[in-house]
């Protein structure tokens, strides 16, 4: 007996007895900007905004202060293993961070069970994508592992001014798609209930975005 | 299996949710009222139509995305048995398993298979429509396995015990106040003052969902795009529900139709830039996910792909017919249309409604099925599908072939009545008035969409014969009369005056076009033929 596979390879070659052979794709569209880089961070902000992402500014020397305000109702927050260490405030009393080592076989990563009583979570980001409001996350050791920021409600999300494309293709050839890419635009929502918005429904309510100067 | 002929079938159609033969037992004593599924469907498609256009206008080079998308997926079919061996060698080479699957059943029992060495009897699910074309949950539920789903309007629509009505928002025939009393009667725990605000209620599903993805081992999901020249997957949402199914359980099996494959990461640019603008209207969806196999450590380590015919080799055999296997189920053409907007969506048996779904059930799953036979004839034409698509299937094309070729099996069968007392002849003179109706405004005209009028008329054989229940199954359950018992034009004057939400430049007196494009179905038909045959595929819209 011929298995699934060879079967479904004989049906298609069978109905493919016509022979097409359409033409190689014509790819016109926008591969490259045109747009300054002044305009291009004005289109991603203006995006991010429009999906209720909350959009701040900081240089090196002011981002841990940043940070430090938009964590102020945070006890515990997790961060990837590779994140910067200066980006983030001193520890409190009242708030730590907790380093997650982004693989669940290697010890210092949090379960999942942990990782859902933490209040945060702060990565930098691979790429942005100004046209459509969208941020890459492609599992970089400053990003961490994909859990890390999904289960945690509150997603402080670092983009480099430098990281900021204007088009689709431009962000993807900054990807690795050997590694897992996350794309968000916004805070998880919704619109099944009489096409009503609702910003958060599973993943991370809240979305602030820090692009650093 | 339904094979076409006797002795060596030369085609596999499919089996499972893709008929219109489905009757909906429990759905006459649902209290819900047929006026507020139509009131609210009117108000969804246009709601997501109006930001639809917006976004696409945003675009200088939609145009160009959308021939580089059709042209993409000619390729990807015209070489598929290639692609398909490519994807399973580099999804199976990152460390995934690929199953193949001939048909629903087999799909359903790969799926039961993999849960049970797993040893669970609770699996948590991801919106997809090839595991509702298959029947997944009834499959697993009847052998003791429970699937939960997890987007939001398909919970809704699993705690009422119900049926989606829009590919969409499955839910919108729900108001508010009806999914506050689903999920107090239906959540355990819930709170009794929980009130009927969209976000009280988004936050019941939270709390309710939260430990269900926390726990389950097993997670069971679509796929939107498959790249062969890297195994990677891709799915595209925006609750999150799906980053959870994706990430936190340890395995993960993905349901995927053959036609699903794009051949390079390149590709997936173009489909990444086509599908969240048809479809929710927006610039992006809060979520895309893609993975390329296992990742040590980083979401499922037991990663299955069971990759679906069902039907769809039968659609490729159709030189016509097979630029259906395109649609990337952004559900624009729905949106769109005036018959959908009207029919609704929850009067449909099959998965797939709307445009898209008159072309595609009927392939899937053989147009000798008699409720099958009728669904090509559910369109008025006017074209707006096309225009609206964003990969280009020409579907008021496709639905005239279909035409013929049902009018051919029907004739086949010597169920062949043929006169213009015929339903066929009736609908097909009604929507020939409506089709004007759309063209004479911003909406192009059938002359300039080529379209092969003789077919177009009644079909290749000019007569056309038994017509199962007006708009087949679209209609049914509906509160508009059954429409075998009287004449199509005198149900029609009574429905016209509910019909249409669309603006006044949009809206018509039916009835009075009707009376006006009286002649026009013979003539037109007449002219086709004097000038010798059909016209010619529809010209290459002129874009660039
Ligand atoms: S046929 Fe085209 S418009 Fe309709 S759902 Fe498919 S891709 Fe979208």
């Amino acid at each position: 007996m011929s298995t699934a596979k060879e079967d479904i390879l004989g049906r298609i070659r069978s109905s493919l007895s016509d022979h097409p052979s359409p033409p190689e794709p014509i790819r016109n569209y926008r591969r490259t900007s045109k747009l300054s880089k002044e305009a291009t961070l004005e289109m991603l902000v203006d995006r991010l905004i429009d999906y209720k992402a909350n959009v701040f500014y900081a240089t090196e020397e002011t981002i841990a202060h940043r940070i430090d305000e938009l964590l102020q109702d945070a006890s515990r927050y997790v961060v990837p293993v590779g994140i910067k260490e200066s980006w983030l405030p001193e520890d409190t009393a009242r708030r730590s961070r907790i380093f997650d080592a982004g693989n669940l076989k290697k010890a210092g990563t949090l379960s999942t069970r942990e990782l859902d009583s933490v209040n945060a979570v702060v990565t930098n980001s691979t790429v942005s994508c100004a046209e459509t409001g969208t941020i890459f996350l492609n599992t970089n050791s400053d990003e961490g592992r994909r859990a890390i920021t999904l289960v945690p409600d509150h997603h402080i999300c670092v983009v480099k001014e430098d990281t900021i494309v204007e088009l689709i293709p431009e962000a993807f050839e900054r990807i690795d798609y050997k590694r897992p890419v996350t794309m968000i635009s916004g805070p998880s929502a919704t619109s099944d209930i009489e096409l009503i918005r609702v910003e958060g429904v599973h993943g991370p309510r809240t979305l602030d975005v820090i692009i650093l100067q | 299996m339904t094979a076409v002929s006797l002795g060596m079938p030369r085609v596999y159609h499919g089996e499972g949710n893709i008929f219109e033969t489905e009757a909906f037992p429990k759905y006459a004593a649902k209290e819900l009222t047929n006026e507020q599924l139509r009131a609210n469907l009117g108000f969804a498609t246009h709601k997501i139509r109006t930001k639809r256009e917006h976004v696409v206008g945003e675009l200088p080079d939609w145009q160009g995305l959308r021939t580089a998308g059709s042209m993409i997926k000619q390729r990807v079919m015209a070489n598929l048995p290639e692609y398909l061996e490519m994807f399973e060698k580099n999804f199976t080479a990152a460390g995934g398993h690929v199953h193949w699957a001939r048909n629903a059943e087999e799909a359903n029992q790969i799926a039961l298979d993999l849960i049970r060495a797993e040893g669970v009897d609770e699996v948590i699910k991801i919106k997809s429509m090839a595991t509702a074309e298959t029947g997944l949950n009834e499959y697993l539920r009847e052998n003791g396995v429970e699937a939960i789903e997890t987007d939001l309007a398909e919970e809704i629509v699993q705690l009422a015990d119900d049926r989606p009505s829009h590919i969409l928002v499955p839910a919108i025939h729900f108001n508010r106040t009806q999914i506050r009393d689903i999920f107090l009667k239906k959540i355990d725990g819930v709170s009794v003052d929980l009130s009927n605000d969209p976000a009280d209620l988004a936050e019941a599903s939270r709390i309710r969902l939260r430990d269900k993805f926390l726990q389950s081992k097993v997670a069971v999901s679509g796929v939107n795009f498959g790249i062969a020249e890297t195994g990677s997957l891709s799915i595209v949402e925006s609750e999150g529900n799906g980053r959870m199914c994706l990430t936190l359980p340890d395995t993960l099996i993905s349901f995927m139709g053959i036609e699903k494959l794009l051949p390079s990461f390149e590709d997936f640019e173009v489909f990444l830039q086509l599908l969240p603008r048809s479809s929710t209207g927006e610039r992006m969806n809060p979520y895309t996910s893609l993975w390329t196999g296992v990742t040590p450590g980083d979401g499922p380590q037991n990663m299955h792909v069971i990759l679906i015919d069902n039907g769809r080799t039968a659609v490729l055999d159709d030189e016509v017919g097979r630029q259906a296997l395109h649609c990337i189920r952004c559900s624009a053409c729905m949106n769109v249309c005036p018959v959908y907007e009207r029919a609704g969506g929850h009067a449909y048996g099959s998965t797939y409604p709307g445009p898209i779904g008159a072309i595609l059930s009927p392939q899937l799953g053989g147009i000798e099925n008699e409720y099958n036979s009728s669904l090509p004839f559910a369109s008025s034409l006017c074209g707006a599908c096309y225009d609206a698509c964003p990969v280009k299937i020409n579907i008021p094309d496709v639905l005239v072939h279909l035409r013929g070729k049902a009018v051919d099996h029907e004739k086949a069968q010597g169920d062949f009545k043929g006169g213009k007392k015929d339903p066929h002849y009736q609908m097909d003179a009604m929507m020939f008035g409506a089709k004007q109706l759309f063209s004479s405004g911003k909406l192009m005209s059938l002359a300039e969409k080529g379209l092969p009028m003789s077919k177009l008329v009644t079909g290749k054989d000019h007569k056309i014969s038994k017509f199962p229940g007006l708009v087949g199954g679209w209609t049914k359950y509906r509160d508009i009369p059954e429409p075998p018992k009287e004449s199509f034009r005198n149900w029609w004057k009574k429905e016209a005056p509910k019909a249409s939400r669309r603006d006044s430049s949009e809206r018509v007196d039916i009835q009075a076009l009707i009376e006006q494009n009286k002649g026009k179905v013979v003539e037109a038909h007449q002219q086709a033929e004097q000038r010798g045959q059909t016209i010619a595929h529809p010209a290459e819209e002129k874009e660039q």
